[in-house]
């Protein structure tokens, strides 16, 4: 999906570079056009249960791809982000299980539970940055396991075991928003705003800073800049972005529950933005879209060659394998290399200089 | 985009195969009918899942995969016990594969999220496979979810009588596990047990799949007749392991999953604790009655023994009731399936089924009253400890012999319901 002509060296490589729409690839617009247009040639259950699942995960993906790819802190906590949001959606709005639920009006409980995700993303944060590597890893996975076992014990607030059903988005401008195609264009609104704005932010001067802070934290820290609290301040903003991911997901599964941030989810996250490639915010979209489809359709692969569906997850496994395998870099990384080679394939014929675009 | 557009492809190109195949056989009459298995193959439960699909795939062959001149075809959606996947699942069976309807799911939560999704598609069918919640089928019931099996509360009762009256235990202390089917599960036996006369002295609730049991077991009270244990699986063995190491002490009740198969075949001898323990469940492995044997045998002839359980499990049954429900309603409307299928819902709630375990019929939520059988785990042959069935209950229903107001006052299973007093216990 992404189609650019940046270099592949880190950080300043995404499409938007600069300023006016002028910049922005042709394939971009395609792309942007035919999600558009989507609901005119695909089905409900596409609408909303592949492309809708997939912008949700992406969108908690990308809180995660803009930590581990600008800051260089690979994080487990997103999904618990995003959950705790989800929650505090239920807790604060409406939902099945009454006598817990607040009641407060949307533009109310919607801003709160961003607002509670970000403040938990912060102290996560502070808690992490001065961790680094396999010791973040291990700091988020605890908070992550932590938050997963205290919503399962805890009836008073998270209603334990069974969480909250029936959370439905509000009914705004007289649309009911789990409808397939209102979903559908609310996620996707989402997940561009969300993709733009991490954009922004990393081209940002924080943004840049951070990059910098990721790349040589004693360098920036000599020259003045506070590298904790860049990253800290990195952990807000993924925070927000994981807790708007996280309120769609809930919308789209109208329920909230530990599992919905148990380990096993709290490591796919990891797994799409892995698959995706975290070197640029498209990636956790396109990972989260190869996610959905394999583990949507791996029964029929198997069953349509004949084979016991029972071993579903042998296909799962194997597609994700294949992909880090080939690409250490994600599916993106594939799409890079693929298109080197068609550029240095085709430059005798059309005589395009060898370094177009790598620069 | 051309990764992607690759593996669309092929998954179309996939799913043009698995039609083209099917295909030929389905053109000879009317249209099959297309029945989604909805069922957890991973998880704590895929073994039981497993052993779900064989029994459907057992029912069907009775029938020779046809119902009145039209050809059944099943399309399986594992799950992960996730409510959430539950869900998913079943929209894609819906949406995506067109079934007919859906026989599922397997575990309790999920049975609350599929009656929630039940109400969006209301011309569709659900026939649950063997969730166990109560809820599924009592609180604000979908009119088109059927359960032909006992919720987890049923299976409880009959227990506390048994041992109030032929055990003489009156005060017991009971440690559970804490989620809803370990309440669920408790309710139905206390409920009995307090009716009964019983008293219960003390109540602990352990986290599922917890490792530690050391502080519940040293605060267990000594003056008591016996301890109910509320568990399954490897919270059971791991429980009777430091139950043993704390040195045993009294005797024990078990919940229904508490002696089932994977904690009787467990290696070690902790599982010994268990001997004259009485349990109960939706099913005895030594049913001397008829139709029961008979299916076991069905059941052992067709898959070789490598491929299934010596004895059908729990979720097996559950699958396989409910397959032979679908069957029996298919052929009271002749295949109809139009009219929103409201004709093949009225059939279903007026089926009264004859099972391997016992006559089944529904009530006004589509709640299944039954049998229930009660065990003593015994010592088997070779130091194997089997299960041997000592009482029944027949015609269980879903209020537990109350009226509907009285169980609803009583309100839903948590952990401190049922109130022991209020029911006649101490």
């Amino acid at each position: 999906m992404a189609v650019n002509d940046a270099p592949r060296s880190g950080g300043l490589d995404a499409p938007l570079l600069g300023s006016g729409f002028g910049r922005v690839p042709a394939a971009y617009w395609a792309i942007g056009f035919i999600l558009l247009i989507m609901p005119v040639f695909a089905g409900n259950f596409w609408l909303f249960q592949i492309f809708g699942w997939s912008f949700c995960l992406g969108i908690i993906a990308l809180s995660l791809m803009f930590l581990a790819g600008y800051g260089g802190m690979v994080s487990l906590v997103q999904m618990t982000v995003a959950a705790l949001a989800g929650y505090a959606v239920a807790i604060l709005g409406t939902s099945g299980v009454q006598q817990i639920s607040l009641g407060m009006p949307w533009w109310l409980y919607i801003p709160l539970a961003i607002i509670i995700a970000a403040v938990f993303a912060t102290l996560v944060g502070a808690l992490a940055v001065r961790t680094e590597g396999i010791y973040t890893i291990m700091i988020t996975l605890a908070i992550a396991s932590a938050f997963f076992y205290f919503t399962r014990q805890n009836y008073d607030i998270f209603n334990g075991y069974n969480g909250f059903n029936f959370v439905v988005p509000p009914r705004l401008f007289g649309v009911d928003w789990r409808q397939p195609t209102a979903f559908y264009y609310l996620s996707l609104v989402m997940a561009a705003l969300c993709y733009l704005a991490v954009l922004y932010v990393a081209r940002s001067p924080f943004g840049l800073a951070l990059q910098g802070v990721r790349d040589n934290p004693r360098r920036m820290a000599a020259m003045g800049f506070n590298v904790t609290a860049h990253r800290i301040a990195a952990y807000t903003f993924s925070g927000v972005i994981a807790a708007i991911g996280g309120i769609l997901l809930v919308w789209q599964n109208t329920q909230v529950a530990p599992f919905t941030a148990g380990i096993p989810a709290v490591i796919d996250i990891l797994i799409i933005a892995v698959i995706g490639g975290i070197r640029r915010p498209i990636g956790p979209f396109v990972g989260a879209f190869i996610y959905v489809l394999l583990s949507t359709f791996s029964p029929d692969v198997l069953s349509s060659f004949g084979l016991s569906t029972e071993r579903f997850k042998l296909i799962v496994g194997l597609g994700f394998l294949a992909v880090v395998f080939f690409s250490p870099d994600g599916a993106l990384g594939l799409w890079d290399r693929w298109r080197e080679r068609q550029r240095k394939n085709l430059d005798p014929l059309t005589g395009r200089p060898k370094a177009a675009g790598a620069a | 985009m051309n990764w992607t557009k690759r593996s669309l492809l092929g998954l179309a190109g996939a799913f043009a195969l698995s039609w083209g195949l099917s295909a030929p056989a389905a053109a000879q009459q009317q249209p099959p009918i297309r029945i989604g298995i909805l069922v957890a193959l991973e998880g704590a439960f895929a073994a039981g899942g497993r052993d779900a699909v064989r029994n459907v795939e057992l029912a069907l062959r009775q029938v020779n995969h046809t119902v009145a001149g039209r050809r059944i075809e099943t399309i399986v959606a594992p799950t992960d016990t996730r409510p959430d996947t539950a869900v998913r699942q079943a929209r894609k069976l819906i949406e995506q594969d067109r079934v007919d309807f859906i026989i599922g799911p397997l575990s309790g939560s999920e049975g609350i999220a599929i009656r929630d999704y039940a109400k969006t598609i209301p011309d569709r069918t659900i026939i649950n496979g063997i969730s166990g919640a109560l809820e599924m089928t009592w609180v604000d019931p979908a009119p088109n979810v059927f359960r032909f099996n006992l919720d987890g509360a049923q299976w409880g009762s009959g227990l506390g009588t048994y041992v109030v009256r032929n055990k003489g235990w009156r005060r017991i202390a009971t440690v559970s596990a804490d989620y809803s089917f370990g309440y669920t599960n408790f309710l139905g036996f206390a409920v009995d047990f307090c009716r009964a006369g019983g008293t219960i002295v003390q109540r602990f609730w352990v986290p599922l799949g917890a490792a530690d049991f050391g502080g519940v077991i040293a605060q267990l009270p000594d003056n008591v007749d016996a301890i109910y244990l509320g568990m399954g699986g490897t919270d059971a063995i791991n429980f009777l392991n430091q139950w043993q190491q704390a040195g045993a002490g009294t005797r024990l009740i078990g919940g229904t999953i508490m002696a089932d198969q994977t904690v009787l075949s467990a290696r070690g001898r902790a599982k010994d604790a268990l001997i004259g323990t009485p349990t109960s469940g939706p099913l005895a492995e030594d049913n001397p009655d008829p139709a029961w044997q008979n299916y076991v045998r069905l059941y052992r002839e067709a898959f070789p023994a490598n491929e299934r359980f010596n004895s059908p499990s729990l979720f097996g049954v559950g699958y396989f009731i409910a397959t032979s429900a679908a069957i029996a309603g298919l052929n009271a409307v002749n295949g109809d399936l139009s009219d929103g299928q409201r004709r093949f819902n009225a059939a279903l709630s007026s089926l009264k089924l004859a099972t391997p375990l016992g006559e089944v019929s529904l009530n006004e939520n589509r709640q299944a009253t039954g049998t229930v059988f009660v065990n003593e785990v015994a010592e088997g042959p070779g130091g194997t400890l089997v299960n041997r069935m000592v009482a029944r209950v027949d015609g269980v229903n879903q209020t537990l012999g109350m009226t509907a107001e009285q169980f609803r006052a009583m309100g839903l299973p948590s952990r401190t319901n049922p109130d022991c007093r209020a029911l006649g216990g101490g």
